[in-house]
């Protein structure tokens, strides 16, 4: 156990905000859940006893009758932001005087730095490099990201669950957005920080930066494996394969949403599907492409002359 | 203050004809120039005093002054009237309704993470402004500003740091603003729209600090910019070494990558480039994209909740307008 290198990796005066923003978002996830769960009883309570649905105020704070719906901006929220920026000034105050920002040397093109790491926030991106080559991960999945976000309001069908915390009401798409945002985009970038090492390979917390070590690997391909050895057929089973891929993952999706999202799933229009469908099995492939790098040294499954994926 | 005004007008009012016109100065031909002086003399023992005291009194209640008129349109004292103008009528705080939803402003709700985005891009605007009189934009000169900046400028040291420290702040608390949303389903009918404006400030954060990362021209920033602008090699189409490039005539002075970089690697060119993009082109549309994004927030409906829970069964029903009222 290396302490020394763990801790000059923690302390990167760069790395600091992704030490904290591992408490925050544990923080915050926690009192999303705390009010979702609350609202997910009173709902569950209000869906039983249709009486009280009818004369309750529907939100789980106190409420009596005669109490003002509304309340002035002045001073009851301008008092909270004032005290938001003052904490805000204090923190950032306190964060530079004791934490300097990171000066190296001066630019030098003849000098790599190894590793050379992208902005911390864009980790996510270079630990897929390991998985895809650069067209994919440096262009076409922020371009996804990006656009994927986007349409999220067009193609979420669900009217359910807005302006309030829940779970129940829509299991889905927090899980889906909790995939895409903790585990592909945080935890990436957790691993860019803290786990890529010389190399970009991969060193375990606590293990010393070894600059000279070497790592055996053979990758294969996966028409290697099935004996396909011309550039024709190589092209023609990738596109067999990737093509397999969406329409045989498409059509799961499509039973899987027929069966237990029924509701959401008939008020969708048939462009709302196929997009959903088309960026959810997008998104599914990043893990499957790493498990199959991971267990079975498979680099590429489409070769063609131009673009490998 | 008000009343002064009123009576040095009426004594311009007397005096300029005096002065100027031929007529009056005919029929006071008659009165000697030391009767004049003399009556003006004792009209200084009684209009002066008298003058002293009005102003004496008047400071006693400054509120009254044309001065604090002219820049408060409105009293202080404490009526629900008076709480909303000073809302409304100041051009600062305008953006807020007058009212507000009595839960909305409880933390556990929004996290108040739009807002500190926001403070931290008025915090960066203003260091970043403070550093850009210290900093050249040239190879010569921009990596030895940051070391001048750093043990010689009077307070340099802590400006930097402030300004990188919001940087990542406000990247983290745009991720978390983002993350609220979506939990609160508030990207939901009718604010569609504003989501979008939203996704794109994210975006532009993001590549705000970008560009700024390179500035300081020490290795750190180059080797991430290197790694950064490599990717765009590889761009479809348009990179010298993305699928397609090739064939389309791509090569490295010619594609994607050399427009952003204003050359086939990162140097002058792509330091000036940076620059500019970070300190004028980003935040100029950031600004405006954050204008949208506020506007839409009212027009939309304010803050999205917290809202009455809704029951599976009401799911398809309109929640307001008429044809909720008429069943």
């Amino acid at each position: 156990m290396d302490w020394r290198q763990l801790w000059e990796i923690c302390s990167a005066p760069d790395n600091v905000p992704i030490v904290a923003l591992i408490p925050l978002l544990i923080f915050y996830i926690y009192l999303a859940w705390k009010q979702a769960h609350a609202n997910d009883q009173l709902i569950a309570q209000l869906e039983t006893d249709p009486a009280m649905a009818k004369t309750h105020h529907r939100k789980t704070w106190p409420f009596k009758q005669g109490w003002q719906k509304e309340v002035h901006v002045w001073p009851f929220l301008l008092r909270v932001e004032f005290l938001a920026a003052i904490i805000i000034t204090i923190v950032l105050m306190v964060w530079s005087i004791t934490l300097n920002a990171p000066l190296e040397e001066p630019a030098n093109p003849n000098l790599t730095m190894n590793p050379a790491k992208a902005p911390w926030y864009f980790l996510g991106l270079q630990e897929m490099l390991v998985y895809f080559d650069p067209w994919i991960a440096g262009v076409v999945m922020p371009t996804l990201i990006i656009i994927g976000l986007m349409v999220i309001p067009y193609i979420d069908t669900n009217p359910l669950g807005s302006g309030y915390y829940t779970w129940k009401q829509r299991k889905f798409s927090i899980s889906a957005f909790l995939f895409g945002f903790i585990i592909m985009w945080v935890s990436m970038i957790l691993i860019g920080t803290f786990i890529r090492g010389p190399g970009w390979q991969w060193f375990w917390p606590g293990q010393t930066w070894d600059h000279n070590r070497l790592i055996y690997e053979v990758n294969r391909d996966l028409p290697d494996i099935f004996g396909i050895t011309s550039n024709l057929g190589k092209g023609i089973f990738g596109a067999i394969v990737v093509g397999g891929y969406y329409l045989l993952g498409g059509f799961v999706v499509f039973s899987l949403f027929r069966r237990y999202m029924a509701k959401d799933f008939k008020r969708m229009s048939l462009l709302q599907l196929g997009i959903t469908q088309f960026l959810l099995l997008t998104m599914v492939a990043l893990p499957i492409k790493m498990s199959i790098r991971l267990l079975w040294h498979i680099k590429y499954v489409w070769i063609t002359p131009w673009f490998n994926i | 203050m008000a009343d002064e005004s009123k009576s040095g007008g009426s004594n311009v009012s007397g005096t300029t004809p005096a002065s100027g016109s031929n007529g009056r100065n005919g029929k006071n031909g008659k009165v000697g120039l030391v009767e004049i002086v003399k009556d003006d003399l004792d009209s200084i023992k009684t209009e002066i005093p008298a003058k002293v005291k009005e102003q004496i009194d008047g400071l006693k209640d400054p509120t009254k002054t044309q001065v604090y008129t002219s820049i408060f349109r409105h009293k202080h004292d404490d009526t629900p009237r008076n709480r909303a103008l000073g809302v409304l009528s100041n051009v600062f705080l305008h953006l807020h309704p007058a009212k507000i939803n009595r839960d909305a402003v409880r933390y556990s709700y929004t996290w108040g993470m739009g807002g500190i985005t926001f403070f931290l891009f008025i915090i960066l605007t203003y260091t970043g402004v403070l550093l850009m009189f210290y900093y050249h934009p040239s190879k010569v000169q921009a990596f030895r500003d940051v070391l001048y900046l750093e043990h010689d400028v009077p307070f340099g040291k802590i400006l930097r740091n402030m300004h990188r420290w919001a940087a990542h702040l406000m990247v983290i608390a745009v991720w978390l603003h983002m993350f609220r949303v979506f939990l609160t389903g508030s990207y939901k009918k009718p604010r569609e729209f504003n989501w979008n404006i939203g996704v794109l400030l994210l975006v532009f954060t993001l590549l705000l600090s970008f560009t700024g990362y390179l500035l300081p021209d020490d290795q750190l920033g180059f080797w991430a910019v290197t790694v950064g602008t490599n990717m765009a090699r590889a761009t479809p189409l348009l990179g010298h070494e993305g699928p397609f490039g090739p064939q389309l005539g791509m090569t490295p002075y010619n594609d994607v990558r050399f427009g952003l970089l204003g050359g086939s690697i990162v140097d002058a060119n792509a330091l000036l480039r940076s620059y500019i993009w970070h300190c004028i082109g980003i935040p100029i549309v950031a600004s405006v994209l954050m204008i949208v994004h506020f506007w839409r927030v009212r027009k939309d409906g304010g803050i999205s909740g917290p809202a009455p829970v809704m029951l599976e069964e009401e799911a398809d029903k309109p929640r307001r307008g008429p044809k909720a009222a008429g069943e």
